[in-house]
């Protein structure tokens, strides 16, 4: 397999940079400031520090014994990114771009998010720094995830709801590209996932590796061999790129996990992959929802971190070669892969998570207890209680 | 030729220079529109850009997304935009730039897009999110129809940039005043004149310059130096105004008058 994405950004025919000639410039001096710092001993040593000591990296890989036991087949283990300071992968990312802006002389940053960890992450980096941060939610997400609003404000981070189209992640980039494109010459965007024009999806790809690099290593220390499947949830999809790319070159089986809302027939998901056409959105050419005319379609997941109509045009690639199977959960049964990791692991993942580990109670049962399945934990839940309770039908003020 | 080019030539024998206005295909509605196009000609247009109405329109201001969303709403697309270009020009020879985003076109499907185009009367196209680095996936099937592709070039626009545009322009290149979003800040003339004076050097193409002209008096400082000027917010913050009532054609064509008139008393640089 040929190393991606080519010099102009191309994972096969996805990917690439559809934004506007105003922000060009910005994108190659980012892709510059880019390929300097990915061979600067200096900068690696930095960014591994500060993983170490800031993050709590290495995160462990546990094997989940109950939950094995339960589901009756392969041995499952977790890659425990939920343990990361912030509580999910994402500060991986947002540390390692907020080291590059630091080195480009940005003092200003922006970002998006959907169900705010990213935000989270961001406006951790950027207090760490004593940077200036504006995060971009979507109105619908803001009210969705007030606990991590709270948590932005907090370290001193401004968040702008976004009242526009379906008040989510969508429209939330749109409102950061159009900050990005008023204030380009001072503004650092730091993008959550493996998303948006070239050279970002490469970039975050590469911030996010360090997962897979971990689970590999740590996987042939406790077991002696490489595992027979990854599975990781899907949404822009930063994870789980973060945990396949290592293990690009072996033998071994990628699925992504996509939300499937309320079932791929109703038309209310963000299952991009699975029910999208190849279109192009947000800086990339990839899978979009959206209607024969070429209009984005709103995207529905019960997890705000999964709710969009695209995903990361690396996935697109994998997709199209066959390297990787994506394959969609419904909101029920992520819902019931929370439950069933909170009842035999007492470990309350993410709702994003919670897709994969649904997927992954669907395949363990048709393995053998000889295989084993590495499952990216990539965040963890006390931010969707409110979501959860009100799903459940639970009232939490009693 | 070219309807474009020829409007820039027979502009350049009378000494003057051009109004660009800008019109949501299908804001109200797309027989509205229709009837805006036309009397947008009446009133001082000399090239007009049709704005094809996207979900996610994330280089344009508040005034052009309120205005893409009704169009939207009223079932406005690219094949309907399309179809009214083709009853326009029944009647009407005024130069024509469709404005957009990529993805509707990507849709459509490229070469079915620019045949469509070309027989429609559209005379250059202009799409926001297609930068040099990616243009050559749709230029090549519009120039064979004899379509312009408009290309874009900022206050962030280096040399190098400036030169990789030059080697493609057509029609006329679209100077963006402001690093921001349409309509957002006004326009600085005295900042962009050098600007725009450095390119003149290395083209003879008509520059025209736009984002951010709000007035006639900006219209006539911006054309002291450029070929033309390019006003949309504006005038989509005037139909706003009166959208849905009998005065929107009324009082849209009466302020591109104004914006042509401030044109015509510009001394000619």
């Amino acid at each position: 397999m040929p190393s991606m994405p080519d010099r102009r950004g191309h994972f096969g025919v996805f990917g690439g940079r559809y934004i506007a000639e105003l922000l060009m410039p910005a994108v190659l001096e980012l892709e510059d400031a880019y390929k300097k710092v990915r061979r600067d001993r200096s900068f690696q040593a930095e960014l591994r520090d500060h993983l170490k000591q800031y993050v709590g990296r290495e995160t462990p890989l546990y094997f989940a014994r109950r939950l094995s036991e339960k589901l009756k087949g392969a041995r499952v283990y977790l890659k425990r990114e939920d343990l990361c300071h912030t509580g999910s992968h994402k500060i991986n990312n947002a540390l390692g771009q907020v080291l590059l802006a630091q080195r480009m002389g940005k003092e200003r940053i922006i970002a998006e998010t959907g169900a705010g960890q990213h935000g989270v992450a961001t406006a951790t980096v950027t207090a760490l720094f004593g940077l200036e941060c504006q995060v971009y939610m979507g109105s619908e997400d803001v009210q969705r995830q007030a606990l991590n609003v709270f948590r932005m404000k907090l370290m001193g981070a401004g968040v702008q709801p976004v009242e526009s189209g379906s008040k989510t992640l969508k429209d939330a980039i749109n409102e950061a590209l159009r900050d990005w494109v008023t204030n380009v010459r001072n503004t650092y965007y730091l993008v959550g996932s493996t998303m948006s024009a070239h050279p970002y999806p490469m970039m975050v790809r590469d911030f996010q590796s360090v997962i897979g690099r971990e689970a590999r290593r740590q996987i042939l220390r406790i077991e002696g061999r490489l595992p027979d499947c990854l599975v990781a949830c899907v949404g822009g999809g930063s994870n789980a790129m973060g945990l396949f790319y290592p293990f690009i070159q072996d033998p071994v089986r990628l699925i992504g996990v996509e939300a499937g809302g309320s079932g791929l027939e109703t038309g209310q998901h963000s299952a991009s992959i699975s029910a999208g056409h190849v279109g192009v959105l947000h800086g990339k050419k990839t899978f979009v929802l959206q209607d024969e005319l070429g209009q984005v379609r709103p995207a529905h997941s019960i997890s705000a971190g999964l709710d969009y109509p695209g995903v990361g045009p690396e996935h697109a690639y994998l997709h199209s070669t066959g390297r990787a199977e994506y394959v969609a959960v419904t909101d029920d049964e992520a819902v019931a892969g929370l439950q069933l990791l909170s009842e035999t692991e007492g470990i309350i993942p993410a709702l994003e998570t919670a897709h994969a580990i649904a997927h992954v109670a669907r395949i363990a049962p048709e393995m053998s207890p000889e295989q084993i399945i590495v499952v990216n934990l990539s965040g963890r839940g006390d931010k969707d209680m409110g979501t959860l309770a009100a799903h459940l039908g639970v009232s939490l003020s009693s | 030729m070219n309807r474009i080019d020829a409007r820039f030539r027979e502009l350049a024998r009378r000494g003057e220079k051009a109004l660009i206005p800008f019109l949501t295909a299908g804001d109200p509605d797309l027989a509205t529109t229709r009837e805006l196009v036309l009397a947008a000609e009446d009133s001082g247009a000399d090239i007009l850009e049709i704005g094809v109405p996207f979900s996610d329109p994330t280089s344009d201001g508040p005034a052009i997304q309120r205005s893409a969303e009704i169009a939207l709403e009223a079932g406005s697309s690219l094949p309907r935009a399309l179809e009214m270009i083709a009853d326009v020009r029944t009647t009407s020879q005024l130069p024509l730039v469709l404005y957009g985003y990529y993805n509707p076109i990507f849709r459509y499907g490229v070469e079915r897009f620019a045949a469509d185009a070309a027989s429609a009367g559209v005379d250059a196209v202009l799409v926001v999110d297609l930068p040099p680095e990616e243009v050559d996936e749709l230029l090549p099937s519009l120039r064979a129809k004899g379509i312009h592709f408009i290309f874009l070039l900022a206050p962030t626009s280096d040399e190098a940039r400036v030169r990789k545009v030059l080697r493609r322009a057509s029609g006329f290149l679209y100077y963006v005043s402001v690093t921001g979003v349409t309509g957002a800040a006004p326009v600085q003339p005295a900042s962009i004149r050098a600007v725009v004076e450095s390119l003149r050097g290395q083209t003879d193409l008509p520059i025209g310059v736009g984002f951010g002209i709000s007035s006639p008096r900006q219209a006539a400082e911006v054309v002291e130096f450029a070929d033309a000027a390019v006003v949309g917010s504006a005038i989509m913050r005037v139909s706003d105004e009166h959208r849905g009532t009998q005065r929107v054609v009324p009082e849209v064509a009466s302020f591109l008058r104004r914006l042509k008139d401030g044109i015509r008393s510009a001394p000619q640089g």
